[in-house]
């Protein structure tokens, strides 16, 4: 039997806005994802910590302040320091379209921006997990 | 007269409405019509839906229990106060931004901070890498709040600051800030959000676990009461409840809840409560069902009334008025086809005005994407503008009072939220209902079912799902300088560097040993506050004695 895919749903910075964060979190588990949800204002230190020890597929995280281009990058640093860079990371919030190439090319797999529906997300997910 | 009324609906119904309704050509859009709180709503109401009901239920405005209105006048008086939320990157930048919109007619500020400043972390401090000036103005110690306020009079604005959990130090900077222009802080005007319960459960930007913040905030009670009259010493606050997911009903409940849980720490910790609810004031969403809407305001305002006279046994009619700032819905800005939201802010904007509110934040059409430009927000001001001169809404009070439907749902709302409060005070309060997750699930509930009626189409949202055409990047978004971190880490360095470091450091021990203690906590802070000890050092001087909050189950 399949393995069901495990996210870590994640708010890196120190936006209290949760309200997306918690939607996806539970529409993944209603497309047959493990999620784990870290709560708010976690350092990347403690995401990825988490994503270790939780042994994940994927790092969904969520900001709105406006601090991905710092914290998502460092993220993905931080993985790949650990040897867990076969992690798939994948971030949403309100996050200027002129931002989204940048974060890609730092290794941010997929940005969803407002509007995107909770069933994309999650194929997306499904289809780019690196590790089966 | 209403059984005539009664029977003749009936009648209308039976012969004319159903038949019609079974002709397929004239099938109902939907089966089932109900608001965002799943109140039904009939094809038709009249007289026979407010049958029973007496006009006191209503009253005067001005008067108990407020339904139409807490001024006699309303808007034939003075116009709402036209406020736009606003700040970022620096003292300096936000400085001309709020003299901007002083020019362009606006009639108070509202200074949003960033979040290090909302968390209580200086600029320096390494939490706060990537997040300084972003979401607001950076503040780190009164240099700071001297330039924000530069060149503007504080006896001639009222301001008010989205600050919560260090709401106390932010109010004794403006003080200070006040006493070096000269002006004293009894002529001081305007409001702190200072509503912790919310952050808890809705916005996030709590400090401290609850039973010292709850300290915190009745100390700001007293000690305005005799030093800043004229301060709204809190804005309990739906606004964020809604935007994290809530019904209408739900907010009022949740918000009123809170405002209960305010008022028995005030009265517990020995204050009268004529004394200090005069000065509660209230912060509201204004979301896209505009009938809904206007009916909450009026709900609200009667159930706050109601609980006010009943349970707290106020006198002063001026404890008993629910008065309201209002923003229209961030939440439901769409970042497709972004001109569109002016047309959604005007209809939240209108709801708000014929509710009755207080002042009103109208969200600017790129808030989806970004920080407001200056072009958008001046647009987003002229919409209330063009809406008190030109709309002619404002030229009798509650206009809309005696609505067959808008009074039936008025009353259901009130019902509703009653029901939730009563569950909530069999909880054992709103601090209580928090602790444990209640409103928080509730809320939770409520934002998922909201965003899968719009992924099933349910829910049509115009330029989202439906009407969507192709889009290029939106062009001239307002970007914030990484380097607002550099400038303020350097500020600090030098704010440091001039201090009377012995000063300061006894005004810490001053403040940590009232911490420790009962006083009140304002005198110590302000004292610190006027030696330029920093934001960051004063909070860490009360984490240290109160703790820090951790959310169950994380």
């Amino acid at each position: 039997m399949d393995r069901k895919i495990r996210v870590l749903v994640a708010k890196p910075g120190l936006d209290g806005h949760d309200r997306g964060a918690k939607v996806v979190a539970r529409a993944l588990r209603d497309a047959g994802m493990e999620v784990i949800y870290t709560g708010l204002r976690q350092t990347p230190e403690q995401i990825v910590n988490a994503a270790i020890q939780e042994d994940v597929d994927c790092v969904a995280l969520s900001i709105l302040s406006g601090a991905h281009n710092h914290l998502f990058p460092r993220v993905v640093e931080l993985l790949k320091e650990k040897g867990a860079d076969d992690v798939l990371v994948v971030g949403g919030g309100v996050i200027p379209d002129e931002d989204i190439p940048g974060l890609i090319e730092k290794g941010v797999a997929g940005v969803f921006t407002p509007g995107t529906p909770t069933a994309k997300t999650a194929e997306f997910i499904r289809e780019n997990i690196k590790r089966k | 007269m209403k059984d005539k009324v009664r029977e003749t609906t009936e009648r209308w119904y039976k012969e004319v409405y159903e038949p019609s309704v079974a002709d397929p050509k004239r099938k109902e859009r939907r089966d089932v019509f109900e608001t965002s709180s799943s109140i039904p709503i009939k094809p038709l109401y009249t007289p026979a839906d407010l049958e029973g009901k007496d006009y006191d239920e209503l009253g005067f405005p001005g008067e108990f229990p407020f339904t139409r209105g807490v001024q006699p006048t309303m808007y034939r008086g003075r116009f709402w106060t036209m406020r736009q939320y606003a700040g970022f990157a620096s003292a300096e930048e936000s400085n001309k931004r709020y003299k901007m919109l002083l020019e362009s007619g606006q009639t108070g500020l509202s200074v949003a901070f960033d979040l290090p400043t909302q968390i209580g972390y200086d600029s320096d401090n390494e939490i706060s890498a990537g997040e300084v000036g972003k979401v607001g103005v950076a503040i780190d110690s009164l240099a700071d709040m001297e330039t924000l306020f530069d060149g503007i009079p504080l006896d001639k604005v009222s301001t008010s600051m989205t600050i919560n959990a260090p709401a106390a130090v932010l109010l004794a900077m403006y003080i200070a800030v006040g006493e070096k222009q000269g002006v004293s802080s009894k002529e001081l005007d305007g409001t702190i959000q200072n509503d912790i319960l919310k952050e808890y459960a809705a916005r996030g930007t709590y400090i401290y676990p609850p039973h010292p913040s709850m300290r915190l905030i009745t100390d700001i009670f007293a000690y305005c009461k005799d030093n800043v009259p004229k301060w709204n010493t809190i804005s309990i606050s739906g606004y964020h409840i809604r935007e994290a997911g809530s019904t209408a009903v739900q907010e009022v409940a949740f918000t009123l809840a809170d405002g209960i849980a305010y008022v028995e720490a005030a009265v517990k910790a020995g204050l009268n409560v004529d004394e200090f609810a005069p000065r509660l004031s209230f912060f509201f969403n204004s979301h896209n069902e505009f009938l809904e809407e206007i009916a909450k305001f009026r709900a609200a305002r009667r159930l706050w009334a109601k609980i006010m006279r009943d349970r707290f046994g106020a006198k002063n009619p001026r404890s008993l008025m629910l008065r309201f700032h209002t923003q229209t819905a961030g939440c439901t800005l769409t970042a497709q086809q972004p001109d569109n939201n002016i047309v959604r802010v005007t209809i939240q904007a209108l709801a708000a005005v014929l509710g009755g509110t207080q002042s009103l934040h109208t969200n600017s059409k790129d808030e989806a994407l970004a920080l407001p430009t200056e072009e958008s927000v001046r647009i987003a001001l002229r919409t209330q503008q063009i809406i008190a001169y030109e709309s002619g809404v404002c030229d009798t009070v509650d206009p809309l009072a005696g609505s067959y439907y808008l009074e039936s749902l008025c009353d259901s709302i009130e019902k509703q939220a009653a029901d939730y409060i009563k569950r909530i005070d069999e909880m054992g309060g709103a601090v209580r209902a928090i602790e444990n997750g209640f409103i928080q699930r509730e809320i939770e509930e409520a934002s998922y079912k909201y965003q899968m009626s719009i992924e099933s189409g349910d829910r049509v949202v115009v330029g989202l799902n439906k009407f969507q055409i192709k889009e290029g990047f939106p062009k001239g978004l307002l970007r914030v300088d990484e380097a607002v971190r550099r400038s303020q880490i350097a500020k600090i360095a030098a704010v440091k560097a001039k201090r009377d470091q012995k000063g300061v450091d006894a005004a810490l021990k001053a403040l940590e040993d009232a911490a420790r203690g009962t006083d009140n906590l304002m005198p110590p802070i302000l004292a610190a506050v006027k030696q330029y000890a920093t934001l960051g050092e004063i909070c860490d001087v009360m984490r240290k004695v109160f703790g820090e909050y951790k959310p169950a189950g994380m």
